[in-house]
């Protein structure tokens, strides 16, 4: 996906975040990625680091919590685990599952000074 | 993955002008210390979205030196948030018009434009119409549809790949949209990144050619999934071609199976009859 792009709307969060609660500087920025995001949390860490730099998040740690993929099996009616975007269902093999969980892309929180 | 495509608003122009700029900001590359992704544990039990893995956890040689000085602002923002704001704003627009707003996508030389121009001409003495086009660089597709007599602003997304809500807001501002209007929207050609930006239109138009493959649905699941009708075009070129529309049509199906599907030429005419009267339907 686009890792330098999601990045910025990360630093766009913190600022409109310190715009409301005001802060000095970001210290750890907590991110919930889920496994079926296609998001490379390698990459979003090294372009977190790019694109903060001279912001009030320069130097804070991207921590990025992985979401497990969950999906709903239109065909057999069961709640399943996914580990990749396009599985087929576990139970019954079928292609249409609806991804439940595990596409969120979203800042949970900021440690902050 | 597009880590290098620069995708942020710098190089933007909007019917030639510069689109709303973010503050650029570069820094020196820097030494980065990350932990390669470690093999998952056992998968979360089903129905509890158990949070497996943590990449660049605090070193446990570090200590906060000052622990009484942080505190916690919890925030729950989702990183396309504002791409998806922008899309309703856009779809509140069209909505208070009656207006159909569609997005075609596909891969560079489907015939997008070409289409677009057929489409254009048989429609013109019945409908207002518009179009945004979307390209790297050049003025070339909004200038032929232009010379169809119908208006058209193009955006050239410098270093992007694909379209926002943000940049078809500003392109707005440039037409004429009366009640009832139909728009098109030609996204960049691409058939990867479109798929994961709402634009605010009533859905997407994936157009893809005969001179393609017939595992391009496939090979690019999101983008048909994400498409309510696929265009299947350039079928007059069947008779010098080893393209099995019957694979490709299942293929399509296979990953999206609500997906309808229109088989049409926009150099000989043929099936564009059924996709005018798609258009007509679906406003």
């Amino acid at each position: 996906m686009h890792e330098m792009s999601l990045a910025e709307s990360v630093l766009q969060i913190i600022e409109d975040t310190a715009r409301v609660q005001p802060f000095k500087r970001v210290r750890t920025v907590v991110l919930e990625i889920g496994v079926l995001s296609a998001v490379e949390p390698e990459a979003m860490i090294f372009c977190f680091d790019a694109v903060t730099r001279g912001s009030i998040a320069e130097g804070a740690r991207l921590e990025i919590v992985d979401v497990a993929g969950t999906g709903w099996c239109m065909e057999c009616g069961k709640n399943v685990n996914l580990s990749e975007r396009y599985g087929l269902c576990p139970e019954c093999g079928d292609a249409r599952v609806e991804i439940t969980s595990g596409n969120e892309m979203r800042v949970k929180d900021l440690e902050v000074e | 993955m597009c880590t290098t495509c620069g995708c942020g608003s710098h190089d933007v122009l909007i019917g030639g002008k510069a689109a709303a700029k973010r503050a650029a900001r570069k820094g020196t590359q820097g030494a980065v210390s990350y932990r390669p992704r470690a093999e998952a544990a056992h998968p979360a039990p089903v129905n509890t979205p158990a949070l497996i893995l943590i990449h660049n956890p605090a070193p446990a040689a570090i200590h906060n030196p000052d622990p009484a000085n942080t505190r916690r602002i919890l925030v729950e923002r989702d990183l396309l948030a504002k791409n998806d704001a922008l899309a309703a704003t856009n779809r509140a627009f069209f909505n208070a018009r009656h207006m159909l707003a569609l997005n075609l996508v596909s891969s560079p030389g489907s015939g997008k434009t070409t289409l677009l121009v057929r489409t254009i001409e048989a429609l013109k003495n019945k409908k207002q119409m518009a179009v945004i086009e979307g390209d790297q660089q050049t003025e070339n597709d909004a200038e032929r549809i232009r010379a169809t007599g119908v208006q058209a602003v193009q955006i050239n997304t410098g270093k992007g790949c694909h379209l926002d809500a943000g940049m078809v807001g500003q392109a707005l501002k440039q037409l004429s949209l009366p009640t009832e209007s139909v728009l098109f929207i030609e996204n960049v050609g691409n058939l990867v990144c479109p798929a994961s930006f709402d634009l605010g239109e009533e859905c997407k138009v994936v157009v893809l050619s005969v001179t393609e493959g017939e595992d391009k649905p496939l090979k690019y699941p999101d983008m048909f999934r994400a498409a309510r009708l696929m265009l299947l075009n350039k079928c007059d070129l069947l008779p010098y071609l080893n393209f099995d529309v019957a694979l490709a049509t299942a293929n399509a199906r296979r990953v999206n199976p609500d997906i309808e599907i229109i088989q049409l030429s926009a150099t000989s005419g043929a099936g564009m009859d059924e996709w005018l009267e798609w258009i007509a339907r679906a406003q």
